[in-house]
This record gives structure tokens, sequence and C-alpha cells, in this order.
């Protein structure tokens, strides 16, 4: 097996031994139905972790996440009011999303300032835009909205594969398209490895900058879209802190931080696996929900300590 | 033009580059324009009054409220130093919040209190400085980890006594927090003492020294002699323990233990003061000096926001604009555009 499949490997290990793990402790645990609801409620972490793992694969990072898909939210829920279709409010708001991205690449690298404050301050004006927006909560009632959450493809036994989960699985496939057959998604891996190599090498800096941030934009719009349709409502605190949790899924899905290695694959099962401590805690019923945050952050240390394991041993960095 | 340049190093205008090109003045620049504007907005913005044996007013304000933020950010300036970031702050917070109240509801003695909450933050600062210092991991992925499941261990302390009513009283802790020395706040008398400590230390012990050479160029500091795992593990127990104080004096305050939602964000406030004050994330250099400046005008524009009477919804997207374009000026890059624009007139 190729080295560059062992954290892969590892994050896919981890996943099923809880899912036995949960099997052995309650019943109808180990079913589809089970497997479908965690695809569903999970599918807009994983979308915008998507979007991330580009982000992080070329070193850098977004914490613009969770406010881009408060606002989202909020905006979809606003031109529902105004009589707007969820389909058409959905495009216009990934179009901003994508130029947003943009615009924060070409700050980072025009002005050269690290994507962490330039990120952090898109995180503070998208969450301020959310409260100029409107200060509550507003449902969206359009018909459309009841399609969606009926929608599903029956999967064996008791399972089904809601309209969340489809979006997720396909914005997924495109993101392996665009990362592993594209010469966009060397370049990507390039300058995660090392930056000024990758511009000897002729790769074009700011253009692919400008293109991997629009593309966090893009998967983190069209997850605030999932959220939107998925809760039904738009609210402007929606989906605060949840960058650390795409953040997350994708460090539990096998990329390193510092950038360049990593599979876009790694970040379904990064984010499944998040999924999946909830719900083990929620069928333990009688668990506090700080034990989520507490396993959550046990199982990045032990991911944590593997990877640096796992890349000492096998040189993962050096010579892949 | 350009003929006039090598002339002008100790002309007036020479002496006027030089100081915009220094870093410090942008940070100062933006302090002063933004108490400038709150006083054109509010008249009587300056005033301070004496009520009760305590200095008031909108700048006494500024001042008492950015404490918390700023003993955070000197913490954060150290650890950005050594080329690191401590993302965890607000969770060493939110511990030492549920410590303090745990052990008031145990009736352990409360000068015996703070040393135990000064304890917990050291504490957590020995783990993320373990987890970066000895086991190598990248500081955002090792301090994530007690950032994520910080609030729930809180949670969890909170439980030892039942947590049904985590609020107190304590003359002595809130003594710390909200009273006052003569005319003056305590809490910005502590902290003008902690800073002093913190400077002293800092600048006229090697320590300032080791650690930006370790933030410079770790691998040549260690040749050079410098053990560089126990000066980053160092930094990572600075920055616990100056969180601990500022989550004493937030717990004081607000008489009550809240893990989940104390000290929100407060990472990203006292990264951003150590930014604004000059500080690259790439390490090598400690402003501490410009890292209260930092944090104070993140206070000044929130307080100028609130007086403005503008909804406090704004507050956020005004200091994002702030901070870009501190940042904007900072770029040499763009700099050098905006001068291109300027000069491109005809000459």
């Amino acid at each position: 097996m190729n080295k560059k499949y062992l954290p892969l490997a590892a994050t896919i290990a981890v996943f099923v031994a809880l899912f036995v793990t949960g099997g052995a402790m309650y019943n109808n645990f180990l079913s589809t139905l089970v497997l479908g609801n965690i695809l569903a409620d999970n599918a807009f972490i994983i979308i915008a972790a998507i979007g991330a793992t580009f982000v992080i694969l070329s070193g850098g990072i977004d914490l613009s996440i969770g406010s881009m898909i408060g606002l989202v939210g909020v905006c979809m829920a606003v031109l529902d009011r105004m009589g707007w279709h969820p389909l058409a409010a959905a495009a216009l708001m990934i179009c901003f999303g994508i130029l947003y991205g943009a615009l924060q690449g070409f700050i980072i690298d025009f002005c050269d300032i690290q994507p962490f404050i330039v990120t952090l301050a898109g995180l503070f004006l998208l969450r301020g835009l959310c409260f100029m927006v409107t200060l509550e909560s507003v449902p969206i009632r359009h018909d459309f909205v009841d399609l969606y959450a009926s929608a599903k493809i029956p999967l064996p036994g008791r399972g089904v594969l809601r309209s969340s989960a489809i979006v997720m699985l396909a914005s997924l496939a495109l993101a392996i398209f665009i990362a592993h057959f594209t010469r966009f998604g060397n370049s990507v891996y390039a300058i995660g490895g090392d930056k000024e190599s990758a511009r000897l090498m002729g790769v074009n800096i700011r253009r692919t900058t400008v293109g991997i941030y629009a593309i966090g934009g893009f998967y983190s719009a069209l997850a605030g879209v999932v959220y939107a349709l998925y809760t039904s409502s738009g609210y402007p605190l929606a989906g605060s802190t949840l960058e650390l949790s795409a953040i997350a899924a994708v460090v539990l899905g096998g990329t390193l931080l510092t950038g360049g290695v990593g599979m876009v694959a790694g970040t379904l099962f990064g984010g499944m696996i998040l999924g999946l401590i909830s719900t083990l805690i929620i069928f333990h019923g009688s668990l506090n929900s700080a034990w989520i945050l507490i396993s959550s952050g046990v199982l990045l240390f032990a991911f944590i300590v593997l990877h640096r394991f796992l890349v000492s041993s096998f040189d993962l960095r050096g010579t892949s | 033009m350009a003929s006039t340049d090598s002339t002008a190093e100790h002309s007036a205008p020479g002496r006027v580059k030089a100081i915009a090109q220094s870093r410090a003045i942008w940070p100062l620049l933006a302090l002063a324009l933004i108490l400038i504007v709150a006083g054109f907005i509010s008249p009587n913005f300056y005033e301070i009054r004496i009520v009760e044996g305590r200095l008031f007013g909108n700048l006494i304000d500024i001042l008492y409220r950015a404490v918390p933020t700023a003993l955070v950010a000197l913490g954060m300036a150290v650890v950005i130093g050594t080329r690191g970031i401590d993302l965890s702050v607000g969770s060493i917070i939110a511990i030492v919040g549920a410590v303090i109240v745990w052990r008031i509801k145990m009736g352990d003695p409360h000068v015996t209190i703070l040393f135990t909450a000064l304890a917990a933050g050291i504490l957590c600062g020995m783990w993320n400085g373990f987890l970066v210092a000895a086991l190598g991991i990248q500081p955002i992925i090792a301090t994530l980890i007690l950032m994520v499941s910080g609030r729930g261990i809180g949670m969890l302390i909170n439980l030892l006594y039942g947590g049904t009513d985590p609020s107190f009283e304590s003359a002595f802790l809130q003594g710390l927090s909200t009273g006052s020395i003569w005319l003056i706040p305590t809490r910005l008398v502590l902290a003008a003492g902690i800073f002093l400590a913190l400077w002293l230390l800092i600048r006229r012990t090697a320590l300032g020294l080791f650690v930006e050479s370790v933030g410079g160029n770790a691998a040549a500091s260690n040749l050079a002699g410098v053990n560089a795992r126990v000066i980053v593990f160092v930094a990572y127990v600075l920055c616990g323990l100056l969180s601990a104080w500022a989550g004493i004096i937030m717990t004081a305050d607000t008489h009550t233990s809240d893990p989940v939602s104390v000290a929100l964000y407060i990472e990203l406030d006292a990264i951003l003061a150590v930014v604004i004050g000059g500080g690259s994330l790439a390490g090598g250099r400690i402003y501490l000096g410009m890292t209260v400046i930092g944090a104070l005008v993140i206070q000044a524009l929130t307080t100028a926001t609130l007086i403005s009477g503008l909804p406090p919804e704004y507050n956020l997207i005004i200091k994002a604009l702030v901070v870009l374009s501190v940042l904007f000026l900072q770029s040499a890059n763009a700099r050098n555009a905006i001068r291109g624009l300027v000069s491109r007139k005809p000459s």
C-alpha cells in the first residue's frame, strides 16, 4: 500500500472501530438508518470541511467558515420573505461566497498578511453582516423546503440518503476531481509542500491562492445553503465556532495543518467521526454534552500524535 | 524627485518618512483617530469624574475593560514571539472560572483559591508547552486540543459540586477585579504591576532575547546553545498564567462561572492585539507595549461604537475594517501600490 494512504487508512479504521463499538453497545446502532442520519446531520460540517481541506492543504487556514454559514442562512431566509425562490437565493449566495473567498485570497497574497488574520477579519465582518441583516430567527417557508426535506433515496436496510447527504456526496466527488485530477489541484499540493519551490516550478502563486480561497468560500456558502434548507430557517448566530469543527474534521481526516499532505476523501471520514461521537453520546442518554467536547479533544490528541508518528516513521513530507 | 531622496534623510520630510515607515506609528495613529472621532461624536467623551471614591469616565472605562484582553494578549505576544500561537486561552479562562467556583463551594480560603486558580492556568500552559516543546506538535493544532476540550472540562468541574448554582460572593476576589485603590481601579494597578514584571522579565533578563532568537530561527539558536524546548515551554506557561489572571478578573466581575460562553473569541482579540501592535505571526519579535496599545485599539473601537449610538451589531464590522486597514498600511506591497497611484500624476 502506498504510504500516503496510511493516515486515510487510520481515519477509516477509527471510524469503523467507533461504529462497531456503538453496535456492540446498543441494539439498532449498526444500521444504515444511523449511518444515513449521521450523513445527513453532519452534511453541512463535512461540506464546509471539504473547502477547508483545500485551504489547509495549501498551508493556510480559513476562520470565516462559521460566519459565512450564518450569513448565507439569514440572507436566504430574508430573500425567501421577499419572495425569492430558495434556489435563486442559493445561487446568489454561492456567488457571493466565491467572490468573498477570492477577495480573501487576493488580500492574503497581495498584502502578504497571514491567512489566520485575514480570515479572522472575515469572521468578524461576515458575522457583523449577519446581525445587520436580521437580529432574529427567520423561517424559510417556501414549498421547495418541504420538497428538499422529503426527497430521499432508500438505502439497503431501513436507512435513507437524504437530500443534504446527496448534496454532500456530490460536492465531495467534485472536490476529489479538483484535488487529484486537475493542474490546479497539483498546484495546491505544491504550494502547501513548499511555496518557494512551487513558485520556482512555475506555479502562479497569486492565481492559485485566490482560487484556493474562492473554493473555500464556495464550499462554506454551499454548507450555509444546506444548513438553511436543513433547518428551514436563518439565524444570525448560526454556525458560531463551526470553523473549529471543520478544521477538526480535516485534521481527523488525515490532513496535516502544515500543508501539502492529506486527501479530500479523508475529510468525509473525519467529519463522520465527529458526528459518530455525538451520536454515541446521544444514544448513551445520561452523558453530559461536556463529554462531546472532551472526547473530540482526546480523539484530536490521539490523531495528532499518530500523525506525528506516521510522519516521522514514513517520511510523509519528505520524498513522497 | 528621485535625486532629492538621498539628501532628504536628515531633513524634516525625511524624518516624517522615517516615522511613517516605523511600524509603531500606525497603531498609535489608529488609537488617536478613534479617540478623536469618539470625541466628536460625544462631546463629554473625555470627561473623568470621581464617583464613590473611584475614577469614572469613558477613557477609564476603555482601560478598565481592556485589561483581560491585554493580559491575554501579553501572554500571546510571548508565545507568538516563539513562532507559536495559543488558541486555548479562552478555554483556560473557562477552566479557571470553574475552578474558582468549585473551590469556593468547597469552602477553601479565598486567598488559597487565588493561587489554586493561577496553578490551574499554569497547568494548562504546561500541557500546551508539553505538546509543542516535547512532542513537537505544531502550535496551532496542539493548542486546538485544549481549545476544543477545555470548555467541556470547565463544565465537568462545575458538575463536581452539582453545578446547580455557579454564582458566588467573595469580597476578596471581587476586590481584585472591581474594587479600587485610592481612585484607581484595582485591576488597572495590578495589570500595570504585571506588565512591569513581564517587561523586566523579557527585557531585563536574557529570556526575551532567547524567545526572539528561538522564534527567529529555532535550529540556529539551538546551535548557539539556547535550549529552544525549555524556552518554548516557558512561553506557554507564561501565557497560561496571564490567561489565568484574566480569568480571575472576569470570573470575579460576573460572580459566576459560565464555561460555555465566557471569553468567547478572546483568543482572536488577543492575537489581533499582537498583530495590530506590529508583531508578526512568523515569530522572532515581542512588542509588549505595542501589544497593550493593540488591546486598547480594540476596546476603544468597541466603546466608541457603543457611545456613537450605532447598533452594537456594527461593532464587528467596524472592527474588521479597522483591522484590515491597519494591516493594509503595514504591508509593504500595499503601501507601494498606494504610492504608485499617488505619484503617477505628471511631474
